[in-house]
């Protein structure tokens, strides 16, 4: 049936979908720029939920409390599903887990450049949760909207579980800025690490952006970088004054003309230093991947091995 | 910017964040499936029960779950599948789980007399080695070989469901809640356990030698699993302990036939020596438990007093 339509027709109704603000389904037909766009984001997403396990399982085994233990552990596990629920619609574009997984730890494909960092002090833990956590949100809760159906179905579970992730951040940094000096230090101090990390989250100033017009009339994105920056400073800035801390910029300052904060540039050769593979933990990373990747060859080999012998005996 | 349903959603995830929950929300204290666990923690120690022997009692069971949770932990980010990551995490939260409440009846029930109770954190951070009550097997290094973890978790699941499921009767409320929630835990566990011993015996040439290899490095701390310590022994009597040794027959029965199905054969090494007859229920560890504890205390230790 679709053999009778030509190329034009099928990018017609393709658009009309996309106008209609209707949803693009795996068996569609879908531009193949679409298509790969998409791969693209969707496995750097998925990547960078298995990448961002590292700096805080960093802190599991030395969490100071069973509670706030048993909470970090449930939020790192949370993150392993969020990857299998992305890598799975990623896998509706007709690529696969493996051949993902493969690209990461080669290089060729990317995740968010803030699992770069460090992550130093169980304050981390909760910034993590607040800033990090908090801009994910920021960038998500318009994909729940996207286009291609697999990914937004995906968005809306995931962002049900990042805003409680960032409840729980905050609610340990409120303990903390409560308890002693020392445990206040660590949140200011931790802060003054991943303010403009955080920042640096929502990619490149828009006049560097320039995949960005083209997301946008597809439907996958839904806002530029420079509004959802704005957008996420607007929201915690008044978060930080209700912990009292500072955010590192002196530049922060309401602006009652614009209805939003002004607040300094990010440092942009930092980020592409990041992004080209050159921030604190980037070799870090990967090697923790692959070493666990390939160290678990066996164990898929086998239960592959099992399955075909359990077939065979059918 | 567009106003929109999904600004509402954004602004919604920020919203109520400034008035989050004080850190006492008992919500959190002991995640979900334990709701009125304070409530029973704090129930009267049973007649004719001896505290110290409950709360001993308590912290055996307790610390076998603590660390092995521990151990679990260290799989984090270092399984070999996703599905991998998300099944050990989630074992490890189950005992994390018990262990919780298990320290907490036991720092209540010590604490019952003097008015000095101490608190889980308590328990799990500042008591030395020799204070913990861990079998061996517990503590043991798995050095993130996945047929190690999986070879402790079959003992160590099918040896604790056989427990648990005896302890459903017991006359303490706390050992019985912690049982009646624990077994469906466990179960999962054992089956999880199972399922990979089957997958790893039965699979490749390597993966068959290596779970062979990972059953044998366990085994010499299975016999520790069935010792009857005097405190248990006192609490089978009032009828809130169960005695381990009444569970060997079922344990061996379940271990046999995983084993044999997944063609891989029962050691024969001999068992553990104990330290004058003392191990791990007596405060005698391996080498390997201070270890574990400097990395589970350091930060804990490091800011006394301070409440997180
Ligand atoms: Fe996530
Ligand atoms: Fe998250």
């Amino acid at each position: 049936m679709t053999a009778t339509l030509d190329e034009q027709e099928l990018q017609g109704r393709f658009e009309d979908v996309i106008a209609a603000d209707q949803r693009i389904e795996p068996r569609d037909w879908m531009p193949e720029a679409y298509r790969r766009t998409l791969v693209r984001q969707i496995a750097q997403h998925a990547h960078s939920e298995i990448i961002g396990m590292q700096p805080e399982g960093n802190w599991i085994l030395r969490a100071p409390s069973l509670r706030r233990k048993a909470i970090l552990l449930a939020k790192v596990q949370d993150e392993a599903g969020h990857g299998m629920y992305l890598y799975a619609a990623a896998e509706t574009l007709g690529v696969d887990r493996a051949e993902l997984t493969d690209k990461l730890v080669t290089g060729k494909q990317k995740y968010s450049s803030i699992f770069n960092y460090p992550a130093l002090s169980y304050a981390d833990v909760g910034v993590i949760g607040w800033l990090v956590d908090g801009a994910a949100i920021c960038n998500q809760v318009p994909l729940c909207r996207c286009s291609y159906g697999p990914y937004a179905r995906a968005m809306i579970r995931i962002c049900k579980e990042e805003s409680f992730h960032q409840r729980q951040g905050y609610e340990l940094l409120l303990a903390m800025v409560n308890g002693t000096d020392a445990q206040r230090e660590m949140v200011q101090e931790s802060t003054n690490r991943f303010w403009w990390p955080s920042l640096m989250m929502f990619g490149p100033p828009d006049a560097d952006s320039p995949n960005t017009s083209q997301s946008m009339a597809w439907g996958i994105k839904r806002h530029t970088n420079d509004e959802l920056r704005q957008r996420f400073v607007d929201m915690t800035v008044p978060q930080a004054e209700a912990l009292g801390i500072t955010l590192p910029d002196p530049g922060l300052a309401w602006n009652e003309e614009r209805g939003h904060y002004d607040f300094s540039e990010p440092d942009w050769t930092e980020l592409q230093a990041v992004i080209s593979g050159s921030g604190p933990c980037n070799a870090q990373r990967i090697a923790h991947r692959k070493r666990a990747h390939d160290e678990g060859e066996w164990v898929r080999e086998a239960a592959a091995a099992y399955a075909r012998k359990q077939e065979s005996r059918r | 910017m567009r106003t929109t349903q999904e600004d509402h959603d954004a602004t919604n995830a920020y919203q109520s964040l400034a008035d989050t929950v004080g850190h006492d929300d008992p919500r959190w204290a002991f995640g979900t499936g334990v709701e009125d666990v304070q409530a029973e923690i704090t129930s009267p120690v049973p007649d004719g029960v001896d505290a110290a022997d409950l709360a001993r009692y308590c912290l055996m069971l307790g610390d076998d779950a603590l660390i092995c949770a521990q151990r679990l932990a260290e799989w984090v980010s270092n399984a070999p599948e996703l599905e991998e990551e998300v099944a050990l995490a989630n074992t490890a939260l189950d005992l994390l789980g018990q262990a919780r409440v298990l320290l907490a009846r036991a720092g209540h029930v010590e604490g019952s007399g003097t008015g000095t109770a101490r608190d889980e954190d308590a328990l799990a951070y500042l008591r030395a080695e020799p204070e913990f009550r861990n079998v061996a097997l517990a503590e043991l290094p798995d050095s993130l070989d996945f047929g190690r973890a999986i070879a402790r978790l079959l003992v160590f699941s099918t040896w604790r469901l056989a427990l648990l499921h005896r302890l459903l009767a017991s006359r303490d409320p706390v050992l019985a809640a912690v049982a009646g929630k624990g077994v469906k835990e466990l179960a999962y566990h054992r089956d999880y356990a199972a399922r990979w011993t089957l997958r790893l015996g039965d699979g490749t040439p390597e993966s068959h030698r290596r779970m062979q290899a990972a059953v044998d490095a366990v085994w010499p701390y299975v016999e520790e699993l069935f010792r009857t310590s005097d405190v248990e022994r006192r609490l089978v009597g009032a009828g809130v302990a169960v005695d381990p040794a009444d569970v060997r027959a079922e344990v061996d029965g379940v271990l046999d036939e995983v084993l044999s199905r997944a063609t891989l054969t029962r050691p024969t090494v001999p068992p553990a020596g104990t330290v004058g007859g003392r191990g791990g229920r007596q405060g005698a560890h391996t080498e390997h438990l201070g270890h574990v504890l400097a990395e589970l205390q350091s930060l804990a230790r490091q800011h006394p007093g301070a409440s997180w």
